[in-house]
């Protein structure tokens, strides 16, 4: 409190407790990550990591590279949306790429044309039924639904049961994992309508670009939702003190049970993009994308603990993820070292959070 | 004094399984009166306060609040009612910053879209800054969030709260427990201008010089029950600390 000054009115002013914004520590992380590639390229392979090298293309960035990046993370991200205002609640969500494999295996059964070639379709797994070349509302509509049923079911569980949302999570995770291969006993299942697949891959504004247009818009709303909006200040209420909230007359229970399905139903948007994306639904989708969309938040600056994080950070977060998967295969480095480095770094996000909270403890 | 009884209970009683943690107690509150209630640990002080604001469900009595009896469900009831708490464990959200937590679960909404509703986040600090000067708090930056402000801020911003949205009575209990000497002034200022402004006010507390500062009236808990309730005018300090430590108030001694 050395440096504090009262002034002649009384008003005090302590510049040491105007915080600067933690994402913009995290932006100033991702510039330095992308300067490390940037000079590790020149220095290992002679070439640049993010600037266009090539006479045939006249473009100061390699274009190329930087759609890859955001691309391979979008659908992730939307997921990470979805997850930060759960983590922001204080709980967290284990379930969602599970959710992802059991509604794109869904949604995929209510997506299959009718005919391929000129030849029936008869391997359509609801063809007995004639439910084929259904109008693209009708996979959309169940994507959604199959999303927010799972959300809604973990949010009763925590909300209700007052079991920890890492359990319920756990346990939704399993389950919807069993209900992606249940339904066609392990198959994938491709061949989508036209009118599906141009989901993902029709041409918004450029095509090749839709999820990362469906990410913005995303992120977009829950940014404004979370920062203007009833719902965005009673979700830091509940992660900042759930007691003072219930208190003060928040209904914890039901807007716990509100963030969960939001969450959900992210995981239904990621598991239609997804599979409009690449025209069929595996078994496996989204294994272990849960993990990777809660590192996205917490390197983004969102706590584990509860009440901080915002979706900028998150964004932000998301961002530095497909710069170093990008950077690791332009180093070709190969995908074992990447996923061994990838722990270190979700790991060292959490570490770095939890250094945060004890210096801010030590300061307060 | 003005005549007028805002509060008043009637062999109010809560047994928590075998331990009769308040037993038969008559309390009183006027019009803009101040009064504490002092009393050796477990003798009852916080517990006749939980069972007025509908916290817990007391066993037996009645409770008449601005002349009606009143029976609480919870304590959304009682602060529906113009009663407001400030509770020992402050009850602020320490990542919000102080309009946020002044109007938390009673946000000021411009437009109207169910859970999503958007926000008036200038009328609240509007309204905001007009509480803390009402209140004559001085905090320096609103948009600071809790977590980076001193104990005594954030008890001013907890005061603040209650005095701001009371319209008919406060309770405190323990305001000052955690303070230091200057930020406890500053509560006790505070106090001061509630009672200037006619609001009513209990006040649980530990400090008897704070108490023979602040009120009017002091009323003795020991053992569950009300022992003594003396003008303050009428009594001194040892006079209170021998009805605290049951040297003195018939009932208890006789036992």
């Amino acid at each position: 409190m050395a440096q504090t000054s009262h002034g002649v009115g009384d008003l005090t002013f302590d510049s040491s407790k105007r915080a600067r914004p933690p994402e913009l520590n995290v932006f100033f992380g991702l510039i330095l990550i992308v300067l490390v590639f940037e000079v590790l390229g020149w220095l290992l392979l002679g070439d640049s990591f993010l600037f266009n090298t090539r006479d045939s293309v006249d473009t100061l960035f390699n274009e190329q590279r930087l759609q890859i990046i955001v691309l391979q993370v979008a659908i992730v991200g939307i997921l990470a949306v979805g997850v930060t205002q759960v983590i922001i609640t204080g709980g967290i969500d284990l379930s969602s790429g599970s959710v992802v494999g059991a509604t794109a295996m869904i949604t995929m059964a209510f997506a299959q044309a009718g005919t391929l070639n000129g030849v029936d379709n008869t391997r359509a797994v609801f063809w007995d039924q004639g439910w084929v070349d259904l109008p693209v509302i009708v996979p959309i509509v169940v994507a959604l639904l199959c999303g927010v049923t799972a959300g809604f079911i973990n949010g009763m569980v925590i909300a209700y049961t007052k079991i920890p949302p890492f359990i319920a999570t756990l346990g939704m995770m399993v389950s919807a994992r069993g209900m992606a291969k249940w339904l066609t006993k392990g198959q994938p299942i491709s061949f989508p309508t036209e009118s599906y697949a141009s989901i993902a891959n029709g041409e918004i504004i450029a095509t090749g670009w839709n999820p990362v247009i469906y990410f913005v818009i995303i992120a977009t709303l829950f940014h404004l939702a979370l920062k203007y909006t009833l719902y965005g200040k009673h979700t830091y209420a509940i992660g900042s003190n759930s007691e003072a909230a219930r208190i003060a007359g928040i209904k914890v229970e039901r807007h716990l049970v509100l963030v969960y399905s939001i969450a959900g139903l992210m995981a239904g948007i990621a598991a239609l993009i997804l599979t409009s994306r690449n025209l069929t639904a595996q078994t496996g989708m989204g294994v272990m994308y849960e993990l990777d969309a809660i590192a996205m938040a917490v390197i983004g600056g969102v706590s584990l603990s509860g009440g901080r994080g915002s979706i900028i950070g998150t964004a932000l977060g998301m961002l530095i993820f497909g710069v170093i998967i990008s950077g690791f295969t332009f180093l070709k480095i190969d995908a074992y070292y990447q996923e061994m480095i990838k722990g270190v770094i979700i790991v060292s996000a959490v570490v770095a959070d939890v250094w945060r909270q004890k210096r801010r403890a030590m300061q307060g | 004094m003005n005549d007028k009884i805002i509060l008043k209970t009637e062999k109010l009683t809560k047994h928590y399984g075998g331990v009769h943690a308040l037993q038969d107690a008559d309390f009183e509150l006027h019009e803009g009166e101040h009064v504490a209630i002092v009393g050796d640990n477990g003798a009852g002080k916080s517990t006749i306060v939980r069972q007025i604001t509908g916290v817990e469900q007391r066993t037996s009595g009645k409770v008449w609040f601005d002349g009606q009896e009143v029976n609480f469900a919870g304590p959304l009831d009682s602060r529906h009612a113009g009663m407001e708490t400030v509770y020992q464990n402050l009850a602020l959200c320490d990542d919000l910053d102080v309009p946020s937590n002044l109007y938390l679960g009673r946000e000021i909404i411009k437009f109207y879209l169910g859970p999503f509703s958007i926000l008036d986040r200038k009328a609240m600090r509007v309204a905001t800054e007009a509480a803390l000067k009402r209140t004559a708090v001085k905090i320096p930056n609103l948009s600071n969030t809790i977590r980076h402000m001193s104990g005594g801020q954030r008890q001013c911003v907890a005061i603040a709260r209650s005095a701001s949205f009371a319209s008919k009575l406060i309770i405190m209990d323990e305001p000052t427990a955690a303070l230091g000497v200057q930020e406890t002034g500053q509560v006790e200022n505070i106090i001061r201008n509630l009672k200037a402004e006619g609001v009513p006010l209990i006040l649980i507390s530990h400090n008897l010089r704070q108490v023979f500062d602040l009120v009017d009236r002091i009323v003795v808990f020991r053992r569950g029950r009300i022992v003594a309730s003396l003008n303050k005018n009428e009594t001194d300090g040892q006079d209170i600390v021998q009805y605290i430590t049951g040297v003195k108030g018939g009932l208890e001694t006789a036992a």
